[in-house]
């Protein structure tokens, strides 16, 4: 295997909204590598649909304020208020600033951004529904990955396209390097750095319905944690309530924001029954419940009475066409469905991580329950947990999450690299990696990747997502331990150097198990109930002893949790009603 | 939802890895799907079931990212916007044409994207805008609308005639992004931009055979958005 060195003053890891809009802020500041195993277009920032909110207060009265309570409530008050602040402030600048990159949202009739509005943003504290959401169609995120790119494209920012990181190495209690996988070639690429900032998205591929890409793996979290990381958070994910049917794929929240309905078999506006203010438009975590206690009551549609429907069709065609004109053909394309005139069979799916790498405000990764900061690592973006979603994120709030953390983490890194010297490059830090390569290639029999992979997500979709039970996780926890056994004995078939996904999917699965068991782990401990994590047997929020974040840190015998606390600011915590 | 069996496809890949084959050659695979799966379902059967060593790009599997443009039965597609009930059950898979193979179906992007930087695909004004968004009209937004929604999948360009014969044509893709700033009233480099078109390698090899506009998966009229910057740069105005 043959070996490459390269030396940077910083390296951002993934080219989403989050890396990108921090590789354009060190651009011209400081000599910065962009590792990524996807090309930067083909990044699932593209995939975002609704929106992204701000109070630039276009349409209506707003204010950031306002968008900041929202967001605590939403996040069920696990969210650190003062990062919340910050991103709901800034959210008018990285509007505006995207406005200026060249985003071409939609406008309003005297030309200004349009706003629609979107689950859980309401004005003056629940009162109402408030058009806060900026959107582009429903091609949103594809629109503010482009214009990023774009912006790189002009900055002629250093891509390293098809390269995937696969370990970090730490000297003297600070960044010195990472090792990455070159794609294209089976190289190994070591990257002596000050300051690495991750950016490598979620990984909700630990699920079986799933409106994440195959790519989303987890890697930054995974090898962190396997670094002595600890991650924040991981019992808390979010399954987003309107999937279509047995493929996962994402129906935004826009369908709703724009007058889709979801009912159950007898054609019932449930949603009156469980949020009788914002109905339709009321937080995730309690549409996705929802939904599946219709079902679970014998209100589902189909043979099966697994899945409800999203109507769209009492909206006008022009409107349907102009607002979410994608959406409907993933309808057309992927379920042979006229959604002006069939009603659209969904089901809840897994969507978001709000757990992931700790960090403060400045996106610099933070290593224990007093938040040590570890001197030049840095996350921004899904894979980490600021913590501005709290047990339940927002929609349109990740969007806004990415472009502001990214770029606070680009301008911290770019300045914290000017205050110290290159780390000596650590000795032989590709060696793990290459043990790993080739112990994976060296096997001639063993279990096949591909069905390991499958097992988990059907037994995660299963026992670990909506509703959760001591019993269930239980169960999921010795599954897990079935499996770890298996993955030990995993072999893959191809032995080759050039373009081997066999050898990175195997890999990659290696992460996604070690976060799945962080997240089933964090999930038994914590017996309450709250946003995305719910516990049938603790069904209500315990704000005494449970008003606190979970760090999950690796250690020979498993997981070891700790805690710190949720840091507060103007609102206190009051029931979730809507 | 209409209900689905599982059926026997026959899929017939191009195979080349560099360090093993002198020139490519076909593998058939035979995979159970259901006809709503897609071909990248049948993909992935055959490269998690049955030979690890398969390689294509893929991630979003719902036709936004763009990394699984190939040629399916002949045409331009990505695999996971094509469903086996469209593509039938006798599937036949290559790689994209025009590009260099690297391995199986994998192409080499660079010389694509190469194309796509030479355009300047970027918002180009000078002015201060001020703490405030720039003004633009509902109709000045939608000019450029259909050419926003490129994902750069490459089905464009690889598939045009001009292209395969000539790879210093910039190819539809490339224009496409051009175009995209091109009609849109904030950006002051419009001439510029159709200078760089107007090059020998440029817009004016365009023979209108159509092909392109067939192989979007995103359904961009790109023969249009061609036609549109060739009057731009042969009327002096956009
Ligand atoms: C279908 C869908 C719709 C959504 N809609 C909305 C919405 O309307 N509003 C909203 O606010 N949010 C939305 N979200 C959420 C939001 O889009 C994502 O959370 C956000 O885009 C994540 O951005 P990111 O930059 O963190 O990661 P990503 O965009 O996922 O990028 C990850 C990057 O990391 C790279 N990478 C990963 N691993 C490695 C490695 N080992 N080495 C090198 N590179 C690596 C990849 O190549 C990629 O470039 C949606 C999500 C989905 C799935
Ligand atoms: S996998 Fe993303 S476009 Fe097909």
């Amino acid at each position: 295997m043959k070996v490459h060195h390269h030396s940077y003053d910083a390296v951002i890891v993934g080219a989403g909204g989050a890396g990108l809009r921090a590789a354009i802020e060190t651009a011209g500041k400081c000599r910065t590598a962009v590792l990524t195993k996807l090309y930067p277009t083909r990044s699932h920032t593209g995939a975002a649909q609704g929106g992204m909110c701000a109070a630039l207060a276009n349409v209506e009265e707003d204010s950031w304020e306002w968008h900041t309570f929202d967001t605590v409530k939403g996040g069920d008050y696990l969210v650190d208020q003062p990062a919340a602040e910050i991103m709901c402030r800034e959210a008018i600048d990285a509007v505006i600033e995207l406005e200026h990159f060249g985003m071409p949202f939609n406008r309003t009739p005297e030309g200004k951004i349009d706003q629609r509005t979107f689950g859980g943003h309401t004005r003056n504290h629940g009162e109402a529904s408030v058009k806060r959401a900026c959107y582009s169609a429903d091609r949103t995120g594809h629109m503010i990955l482009q214009t990023l790119y774009q912006q790189c494209v002009a900055r002629d920012v250093n891509f390293f396209n098809e390269y995937q990181v696969l370990d970090i190495a730490f000297v003297e209690g600070r960044v010195g390097g990472v090792v990455a996988y070159e794609l294209a070639t089976g190289d190994l690429h070591v990257f002596t750095t000050k300051a690495v900032l991750f950016a490598t998205g979620g990984f909700g591929k630990m699920f079986k319905i799933s409106s994440n890409a195959h790519t989303l793996t987890g890697d930054g979290p995974g090898l962190l944690y396997r670094r002595g990381i600890p991650l924040q958070d991981m019992e808390f994910f979010q399954f987003h309530p309107t999937g279509i049917y047995k493929l996962g794929i994402l129906l935004s929240e826009a369908a709703r924001a724009e007058g889709g309905i979801l009912r159950n078999a007898e054609g019932e506006r449930f949603m009156e029954r469980y949020a009788p203010t914002i109905k339709d438009l009321a937080p995730r975590d309690m549409v996705s419940r929802a939904i599946l206690t219709e079902i679970g009551e014998g209100r589902g549609a189909g043979p099966n009475k697994d899945y409800v429907y999203l109507d769209l069709t009492h909206l006008s065609p022009e409107h349907i066409d102009a607002k979410i004109p994608d959406i409907t053909d993933f309808v057309r394309t992927y379920q042979g469905l006229e959604p002006k005139t069939d009603p659209i069979p969904i089901q809840p799916t897994a969507h978001y991580a709000m757990g992931g790498i700790p960090t403060n405000v400045d996106a610099e990764v933070v290593i224990d329950a007093a938040n040590t900061v570890l001197p030049g690592l840095y996350a921004a973006g899904e894979c980490a947990c600021v913590s501005v979603h709290g047990a339940n994120r927002l929609g349109t709030n990740s969007l806004l999450d990415i472009v502001v953390f990214g770029r606070r983490g680009g301008q911290a890194m770019a300045s914290y690299v000017d205050t110290v010297g290159h780390p000596d490059p650590p000795a032989d830090i590709e060696a793990d990696v290459r043990d790993r390569i080739e112990r994976l290639k060296a096997s001639s029999a063993g279990e096949n990747v591909a069905r390991i992979r499958e097992e988990l997500q059907e037994h995660m979709t299963d026992k670990a997502s909506v509703f959760r039970t001591e019993e269930s996780l239980a169960s999921m926890a010795s599954d897990l331990d079935a499996l770890d056994a298996r993955y030990e004995r995993a072999t893959i078939q191809d032995k080759g150097e050039v373009f081997n996904y066999d050898l990175t999917e195997a890999l990659e699965l290696g992460y996604l198990l070690d976060l799945a068991r962080c997240l089933v782990v964090a999930a038994r401990a914590r017996t309450e109930s709250r946003g995305g994590h719910f516990r049938d047997d603790h069904p209500l929020r315990e704000d005494e002893h449970w008003m606190r974040h979970s760090l999950a840190y690796r250690t020979d015998d498993g997981v070891r949790l700790d805690y710190k606390p949720v840091t507060p600011g103007n609102y206190l915590p009051m029931e979730r009603k809507y | 939802m209409p209900e689905t069996e599982l059926v026997k496809v026959h899929l017939k890949v191009k195979r080349f890895d560099p360090e093993r084959d002198r020139k490519p050659y076909w593998q058939e695979f035979d995979v159970e799907m259901e006809e709503s799966d897609r071909v990248l379902d049948a993909l992935h059967a055959a490269k998690w079931y049955h030979d690890g060593t398969l390689s294509f790009r893929r991630s979003c599997a719902h036709g936004v990212c763009g990394s699984d443009a190939m040629v399916i039965n002949g045409e331009n597609a990505l695999a996971c916007m094509l469903l086996i009930r469209k593509a039938g059950l006798d599937i036949t898979i290559e790689p994209i044409r025009g590009l260099p193979v690297i391995k199986d179906l994998v192409v080499d992007m660079e010389p694509f994207f190469e194309q796509y930087r030479s355009v300047m695909p970027y918002l180009v004004n000078t002015d201060d805008p001020g703490y405030t968004e720039r003004l633009q009209s509902a109709e000045d937004r939608a000019r450029f609308d259909d050419t926003t929604k490129c994902i750069l999948c490459a089905a464009c360009t690889t598939s045009c005639p001009i292209y395969w014969g000539n790879e210093s044509y910039v190819g539809p893709a490339a224009i496409v992004n051009a175009h995209r700033f091109i009609f849109d009233s904030r950006d002051q480099a419009a001439g510029e931009r159709l200078e760089i078109l107007n090059q020998r390698s440029g817009v004016f090899r365009c023979r209108t055979a159509f092909n392109c506009t067939n192989a979007c998966p995103r359904d961009i009229k790109v023969t249009e958005a061609i036609e549109e910057v060739k009057r731009a740069i042969l009327y002096g105005r956009v």
